[in-house]
């Protein structure tokens, strides 16, 4: 584990295929591709995936771009921060539910019915009243305001992942004990959402959501707006996530992943550093959430809780820990993968997703992109 | 009169009952190159994990600079300048030398200063000028982890040094080196020890001698003798217990 190499991705043909040669010939093709990975990635998803599919097909595109935030978020946190979290579902479904809220009070306040319950107060969403909750609860209030939803949306997973982050890396809880703290975590998210039933929706989620600010989210013009903001996002994730590694920061963080004892004695506090990152995932997450919803219209336990937050490393192993391109196409093969087997072949599917995990991480443990490196014989230095 | 820069009163700890340290008194003047010797399981590592934070003392103080050193944090310890080398070596195997010295640069040790951290002209100066005194100018861009061993203990030093720290913990910094890269080794802590103090623990009498103003004897966990190399050499307990056989 100690000997993991940078990663470099590379997704053009031409220069997996060049036979390596001198080493500033070879250093110079890598530079290339490392330039290039995020153009190459950015004509996939703004340019051919667009032009080529309908509204249907590009809708369910959009849905696996919002998942691929997560694995994003996981590169920096899992790969370069050493921290394996199978919670991210928490914060993908934080970010979801409460954007989800502010659409839900919203179509509440369009819906005629609604006021005929509650006539001297705000009115209260459907699911509340079918499960004899007469009065908005004081949390849910500020949520008619689209702005203060937004908000919640970006600073609470982060300021819940680094709270808790701090907490336990301070105490030194670390590598597979704080992996199995982010797994009863997301265990207790979907107990919470689902007991609750009058104040979250329970199994069913937050549905029938059409408006986002007055914006009907449900027209084909809107599939093909949401899509691009999802792909735009993705792209401004992956470059401050680049940023974040290519600066001090990244490189303090590989120390800490690999020698955390040693960066203490360097003058840095390791806990810091963990909680941060942490909460930069966190943060990448719940923007995907929060554009999940704006894309299929509801919020469900069924992408917050143990199961999504799995299948989310899954995503970040096979595309490659150390890249951050690599993490959206494992997304999108996983993903891809998984709508096709599923419905071909609906009891195999989990089973299938399984043994690609166990491929990935005994053959390729650094992923596509790790596989890609090894093919064109990147290893630098002997 | 030179002034006491380490200054460590009844300082002991233990393991499951067995004293690793025992009531143990232990001073580190200006500019003194301090060596400890002493048999296997005398105390001295642990002395030195207590003094940068690494092993919290059961008793005593460890004061430096008036600093308490001994209710801090191993980073803030870190900070107020110490700086320690492990016996093995300890580099991050995944950077390059260039890399394992820009982050060993004392400043802006926060994630958000590091997040816009710039590698100015005296960033690079200074690790050029480092590297090059720990013999590793010709290997800036190659990982650590290619390095040999003796290399890696030559850029622990440069990290080291890249803290600038007063006071430099140095455990057995020429243990598994070759005969030419001990002797460069030697010259080395000469040479950085100008200006600061350090405490080396070494097994290699030849080299102690070679390096030490002071030094100090341990033995189960309690200081067995101190002075200089001439004196201790000669005291009969340190013959018995240490030099003997």
């Amino acid at each position: 584990m100690d000997d993991v190499v940078h990663s470099v991705t590379c997704h053009s043909p031409a220069e997996m295929l060049r036979p390596p040669s001198s080493s500033s010939r070879m250093r110079a093709a890598v530079a290339f591709c490392d330039r290039v990975a995020v153009p190459v990635l950015a004509l996939l998803i703004l340019v051919a995936i667009p032009v080529l599919t309908d509204s249907f097909r590009l809708a369910m595109f959009g849905k696996y771009l919002s998942f691929a935030f997560c694995a994003v978020g996981l590169v920096l946190a899992w790969g370069y921060g050493g921290i394996l979290s199978l919670g991210q579902g928490i914060f993908f479904g934080l970010g979801s539910y409460l954007i989800a809220m502010t659409m839900k009070l919203e179509a509440t306040s369009a819906d005629p019915a609604a006021a005929v319950f509650n006539s001297d107060g705000p009115p209260v969403p459907d699911f509340m009243t079918w499960n004899s909750v007469d009065v908005l609860p004081w949390w849910w209030m500020p949520f008619e305001h689209l702005w203060f939803a937004v908000v919640a949306a970006i600073v609470l997973p982060a300021g819940i992942a680094f709270a808790l982050g701090y907490a336990n890396f301070r105490k030194r809880v670390s590598g597979v004990y704080f992996s199995i703290v982010t797994l009863c975590l997301a265990s207790m998210a979907s107990i919470v959402i689902i007991g609750q039933q009058g104040y979250t929706g329970g199994i069913n989620g937050i549905t029938n959501l059409s408006t986002f600010g007055g914006y009907d989210i449900r027209t084909d013009q809107a599939v093909y707006v949401i899509y691009f903001a999802t792909a735009l996002f993705l792209l401004s994730s992956i470059l401050v996530g680049r940023f974040i590694l290519r600066s001090r920061l990244g490189k303090v963080l590989i120390a800490v992943r690999d020698r955390e004892d040693r960066i203490r004695f360097s003058g840095y506090d390791p806990a810091m550093f963990k909680a941060v990152i942490f909460a930069v995932a966190a943060l990448f997450s719940a923007v995907g959430g929060a554009l999940f919803t704006l894309q299929v219209g509801f919020a469900s336990p069924s992408v917050s809780g143990i199961v999504p937050s799995i299948e989310m490393v899954i995503y970040a192993a096979v595309g490659g820990r150390l890249s951050l391109v690599g993490a959206v196409y494992g997304t999108l093969i996983i993903c891809l993968a998984k709508s096709l087997l599923s419905e071909q072949f609906p009891s195999l599917w989990m089973y299938f997703m399984g043994a690609v995990f166990i491929l990935t991480t005994m053959v390729f443990p650094k992923g596509l992109s790790g596989a890609l490196d090894r093919f064109r014989g990147t290893q630098e230095d002997q | 009169m030179p002034t006491t820069i380490l200054e460590i009163n009844d300082l002991s700890v233990s393991f499951d009952g067995f004293k690793a340290v025992d009531g143990l008194n232990f001073y580190v003047d200006q500019n003194e190159l301090h060596v400890v010797i002493g048999p296997n399981g005398a105390g001295k590592t642990t002395l030195l994990d207590m003094i940068c934070g690494k092993t919290k003392p059961s008793a005593g103080t460890i004061e430096f600079k008036g600093l308490h050193l001994e209710k801090m944090l191993e980073y803030q310890i870190t900070r107020s300048g110490v700086g320690r080398k492990f016996q093995n070596p300890m580099v991050y195997e995944d950077l390059t030398v260039s890399e394992n010295l820009e982050i060993s640069y004392p400043k802006k040790r926060d994630p958000w200063g590091c997040l816009f951290f710039r590698k100015d002209d005296a960033v690079r100066n200074e690790i050029a000028r480092i590297a090059d005194l720990v013999f590793l100018k010709d290997q800036m861009q190659r990982k650590s982890a290619h390095l040999s061993h003796g290399q890696k203990q030559w850029l622990e030093i440069g990290m080291l040094l890249m803290q600038d720290p007063e006071l430099l913990l140095l455990d057995e910094p020429v243990a598994g080196m070759s005969p030419r890269e001990r002797e460069l080794t030697g010259e080395l802590l000469r040479t950085i020890a100008r200006g600061r103090s350090m405490v080396v623990i070494e097994h290699d009498m030849e080299f102690v001698r070679s390096i030490a103003h002071k030094v100090t004897v341990l033995h189960q966990g309690k200081t067995l003798a101190e002075g200089n190399m001439e004196k201790v050499q000669n005291d009969p307990r340190v013959i018995e217990v240490y030099l003997g056989h």
